[in-house]
């Protein structure tokens, strides 16, 4: 076998092509979820029956009047669930609730002949609540001290000393929103009962071995007898690595029940109003800077908002706390999380999960606090970069941080900032009622999941008679060109045109026990097992080669570069067909097929003590944003984009560009645009979630697209713990987008004196920008409202943030995860 | 139900409809056109879009009575005699997509805009399809696509002169047969 990160000569790997189902999107061919109903005989179509109260107990659920309805067939409650009546596995999230968690949340499904027939049952059902106070805002779960899972910190160093003696200490709150996936296809799941009373469910689902495994508890049937596909996504983002379980459980149990095909697709509002979202958070810090403006310390404590179930709010917290340093060295740390249990949808993975929200602290301190340490913010974040040797607050070493200045100094060089930020000011001179601005911002994201378990996956490759090959992976599909990539991995691996490969649908009877395609691992982990499955077959054709050459087996090659021919270092010459030799290998019953597996070596974590090296290694990037803000409105427009990020050697560099801009994207839509607004008053809607629709909720479009957008990869950027030396894509350049964040900042901060720091809401819509702006104003006419970030004089230890007194102990998750992550259980002294 | 007669893609249908069904759900669910889809039920992301006579239209915000006597052009029937539209083919080059589910609507709403304006600039492609979201690739690449296929067209154009609404040659022979799809 070759190691993993070698590429032969002339792969397939590192080729520009288009997406592998490109033809058939274009067409109107490809398959959802949802079109496969067209395909089913006698289906029936699944309706939520959607209480509106934040919190309720329900006292009595009469279904008998929907039975009434033309048309339906079947009322679905917690009286049908033959197993275990939970959507997760953490036994705190029950599939039919006796209690009402959320606004909208569902008590019990109507099935029928039509979508409308179950529609008009669900809302024949009759449910008598009686109402419960409910907590809606974060702020207020804190004050009520209302929290769920565990309550980890990372600490590091010598926090109070490093007070006692920094130059410069500030504090502040920061508190900021989530965001929903608005994935374009919303969730969908088609069950039928086969044979002998097994579940086949088709699902929209990133995780089809968990949807299996709930699936399978929720029907009280042991695993093997459910079977999940998912043939593609139209869009994940996070938002289908643990929603769709539950669902694809209603559909199964009602398929069971009925012996018919079950449809369940949501809405639009339907999909926003009962699944969850990138979780907001709200933040209390304080920093301690030397004279120069190092960072010396940082004391935090994070509130994820979880909403009313913990979901994968443990998991996501972790990955806030582990990158809230981003791309800077802080030699003492104490960072604090705890989850907010709120009547709100259970908040659940966004791209990055809690990654961007633990950078935009940080980054949110380091824009606040630039004016009042007398710098400009380019220079002290530039200032702060990790250097050779330093490690992370949570003790990892942080592998190739000199890419960090790679990058940073080429997006400077490529975008022309000294000359453009010259411009700008003279601009700013002549134009009181226009300001622009550029900022330049890094990501430092770490790859792998942070649970060591979870960094294992399967492939089945088989090659056939004839010479095609046909390879199936745990990764599931949803745009962002992992089967693209899983091709290539093949192609290169067996040394055969991309044209001989075909890849299937994801399943779980082929291959079994996959992790969730998620934390940007999916190239990786997949394509360390696709790869070792191909190895396999190849080393097995190496000796019929060998033997028909009269070479020994080390000296043959395969080679894609030649149409798929087998030749050998020294011999007769003779060259194989791949065909010929395939062929040849089953006359002389060689096995043509194999399964792959792959662990990611050399991870170790503790999420007690919250200590390790989670990440096989970080990846790299850095955005330059210049933006233009109208002081009359706040409206404002992205001029030009430059970015520079490290995908190690590229695997596919048409994906992985259409990854950064789409990521880049989403990121800006998160922080500029995307306002999710909960109905937090007193009325009876209270807890409804007002923006429930592409109407009220905006999403980036094509009006906010930057101007001028160059993407470029970093260049020698060999990553040799990866498959054929690529790196993960698919979260890290959502994280650029805090260019266009703290660009929007230093404009406004332009509309007052030089020096004026600015507080800017998340998401900083023109309406956050315009008072933005005011506060800049305000500045000028001598009235500095600046009472949100406080400046501590010497000796002044700064405002300390609350510090949670949980014990320390491994999530919920993990407990349920097997008892190997739960026993090594640290206790924080 | 009220009867309707529609042809699309090329063949004619005749079938009884609630007046309620949307025209996206009488494509899909009546005749099989899965390739239309639906992404936003409010008529703001432009996944449905269909050209009814030529004209883009978002499927979701119509009724399927609506389309009675009416000629509709769904992704389905872009291609003809097997031959890609220019369209197609270079959102399928230019990496114009990823997840794809945006895909058909965006080009059947890119072959309106190209008709009606055949050499856009880049400005101007990004305000005709501003009814059109896509949640995955930032957009780049679409506005790439519709150049590439602008260009193309105008090449091409050059040569023939001669083609539909939608840019394609023009078919005389489209299949007249009529097809009951719920009858
Ligand atoms: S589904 Fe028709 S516009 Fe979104
Ligand atoms: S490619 Fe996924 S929505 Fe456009």
């Amino acid at each position: 076998m070759s190691h993993l990160s070698e590429r032969p000569a002339n792969p397939v790997v590192g080729q520009e092509i288009p997406h592998e189902s490109a033809a058939l999107h274009v067409t109107g061919a490809a398959l959802y979820t949802d079109d496969l109903v067209m395909r089913t005989r006698d289906v029936l179509h699944a309706h939520p029956v959607q209480v509106p109260h934040a919190h309720a107990r329900v006292t009595a659920l009469r279904t008998q009047p929907a039975l009434a309805v033309p048309g339906v067939v079947r009322v679905l409650t917690a009286a049908d669930v033959p197993g275990v009546n939970d959507a997760g596995v953490k036994h705190d999230e029950p599939l039919f609730p006796s209690e009402v968690m959320y606004f909208g949340h569902s008590v019990a499904w109507v099935l029928g002949e039509t979508l409308e027939a179950a529609r008009l049952g669900a809302a024949a059902v009759e449910v008598d609540v009686e109402p419960l106070p409910a907590i809606i805002d974060v702020k207020d779960a804190i004050a009520a001290e209302s929290f769920q899972g565990a309550q980890p910190r990372v600490e590091r160093g010598d926090i109070e000393a490093a007070f006692d003696a920094a130059a410069h200490v500030f504090s502040g709150e920061f508190e900021f929103a989530g965001q929903e996936h608005f994935y374009l296809e919303t969730h969908c799941a088609l069950a039928l009962v086969d044979e002998n009373g097994q579940v086949f469910v088709q699902s929209s689902t990133q995780h089809p071995s968990e949807t299996q495994e709930i699936v399978a508890h929720v029907l009280g049937l042991a695993s093997h007898e459910v079977t999940v596909q998912c043939l593609r996504m139209g869009g994940g983002f996070g938002g289908k690595e643990m929603q769709p379980h539950g669902l694809a459980a209603i559909a199964a149990i009602g398929s069971r029940l009925t012996g018919r095909p079950v449809r369940l697709r949501l809405s639009r509002t339907q999909d926003m109003t009962m699944t969850g979202k990138r979780h907001g958070f709200h933040s209390q810090w304080r920093v301690a800077f030397d004279a120069d403006g190092r960072l010396q310390a940082l004391d935090a404590t994070l509130t994820a908002d979880g909403g009313w179930s913990l979901d994968l709010s443990e998991p996501v917290l972790a990955r806030a706390l582990c990158h809230i340093d981003n791309a800077y060295w802080i030699p003492n740390a104490r960072v604090n999380g705890r989850i907010a249990r709120t009547n709100k949808t259970s908040q659940t993975a966004f791209r990055g999960f809690g990654g961007p929200q633990g950078m935009l602290v940080i980054e949110d301190i380091l824009g606040r606090c630039a004016p009042l340490l007398g710098l400009d913010p380019a220079s002290l974040r530039r200032r702060n970069f990790y250097g050779p040797g330093q490690t992370t607050p949570y003790g990892q070493p942080v592998r190739h941080s000199e890419r960090l200045a790679a990058a940073w100094d080429a997006v400077t060089r490529t975008g022309d900032l000294d000359r453009r930020r010259a411009e700008i000011e003279a601009f700013n001179a002549e134009h009181p009622d226009t300001k622009r601005a550029i900022a330049i911002t890094p990501v430092k994201f770490g790859i792998s999941f942070n649970l060591t378990a979870f960094n294992q996956a399967g492939a089945l490759v088989h090659v056939y008679k004839d010479g095609s090959v046909l390879i199936n992976h745990g990764g599931t599909e949803m745009g962002q060109g992992l089967h693209t990539k899983m091709l290539q991995v093949a192609a290169t691996s067996l040394g055969v045109p991309l044209s001989r490969v075909r890849l299937a649908p994801t399943r779980t009877d082929k291959v079994p026990n996959t992790s969730a395609t998620a934390a940007s691992s999916g190239a990786d982990l997949n394509g360390g097992a696709v790869k070792n499955a191909c190895e396999q077959i190849t080393d097995r054709l190496r000796n019929v080669a060998a033997g028909r050459l009269g070479v020994h087996p080390s000296d043959v090659r395969f080679g894609a570069d030649r149409g798929g021919i087998i030749s050998a270092i020294g011999g007769t010459g003779e060259l194989i067909p791949w065909d010929e030799l395939v062929h040849q290998a089953y006359f002389q019953r060689v096995q043509l097929w194999a399964a792959g597996f792959y662990r990611t070596e050399g991870l170790h974590w503790d999420s007690a003590t919250m200590h390790g090296s989670p990440f096989k290694y970080f990846a790299y990037g850095v955005a330059a944003t210049e933006v233009e803000v109208d002081g009359f409105t706040g409206a404002n427009r992205t001029r030009r984009v430059d970015i520079v990020h490290d995908v190690g050697d590229s695997l596919s560099p048409l994906i992985d560009i259409g990854q950064i801009e789409g990521g880049f994207v989403q990121g800006a839509g998160w922080l500029t645009l995307e306002d999710l607004r909960w109905d937090n008053s007193d009325s009876p809607t209270r807890g409804r979630l007002a923006t429930q629709a592409a109407s009220t909720y905006k999403l980036p479009s094509f009006s906010e697209m930057p101007e001028e957008f160059n993407v470029t990869l970093l260049e020698q950027a060999h990553e040799d713990g990866a498959v054929y030396g690529g790196k993960a894509v698919g979260e890290p350049p959502l994280m650029l987008a805090f260019s266009v964040r703290e660009a929007l900042r230093q404009a406004a901060a332009a509309f007052g004196p030089q020096g004026t720091s600015i507080d800017l809401a998340s998401p900083a819509t023109p309406e956050a920008v315009f008072w933005a702006v005011e506060e800049a104003r305000a500045a000028a006419s001598g009235q500095p409202d600046d009472g949100h970030v406080t400046a501590s004089s010497n000796g002044d230890h700064g405002v300390v943030p609350v510090q949670p007194h949980g014990p320390a102990r491994h999530p919920e998750s993990e407990r349920v995860v097997g008892r190997q992550a739960v026993e090594p259980a640290g206790v924080r002294p | 139900m009220t009867r309707i007669t529609v042809n699309v893609d090329g063949t004619k249908y005749s079938d009884e409809v609630e007046p309620r069904t949307l025209l996206v759900q009488y494509l899909r669910e009546s005749l099989g056109k899965t390739g239309t889809v639906i992404g936003c039920d409010t008529s703001n992301c432009g996944a449905c879009t269909v050209h009814l006579d030529g004209t883009s239209v978002k499927s979701c915000n119509m009724l399927a009575v609506q389309a009675d006597g009416h000629e509709v052009t769904t992704i389905e029937g872009l291609a003809k005699n097997g031959e890609l539209h220019p369209l197609q083919t270079a959102f399928h080059e230019c990496h114009a997509l990823q997840c794809g589910y945006c895909t058909p609507g965006m080009i059947m709403q890119s072959c309106d805009l190209l008709k009606n304006n055949p050499d856009p600039s880049e400005q101007e492609i990004r305000e005709g399809l501003e009814g059109n979201l896509c949640r995955c690739t930032g957009y780049q690449n679409i506005v790439k696509a519709v150049q590439q296929a602008a260009r193309q067209g105008k090449e091409s154009g050059q040569q023939s002169g001669q083609g539909d609404a939608d840019g394609n040659p023009v078919d005389l022979n489209e299949a007249e047969q009529t097809v009951g799809a719920t009858s």
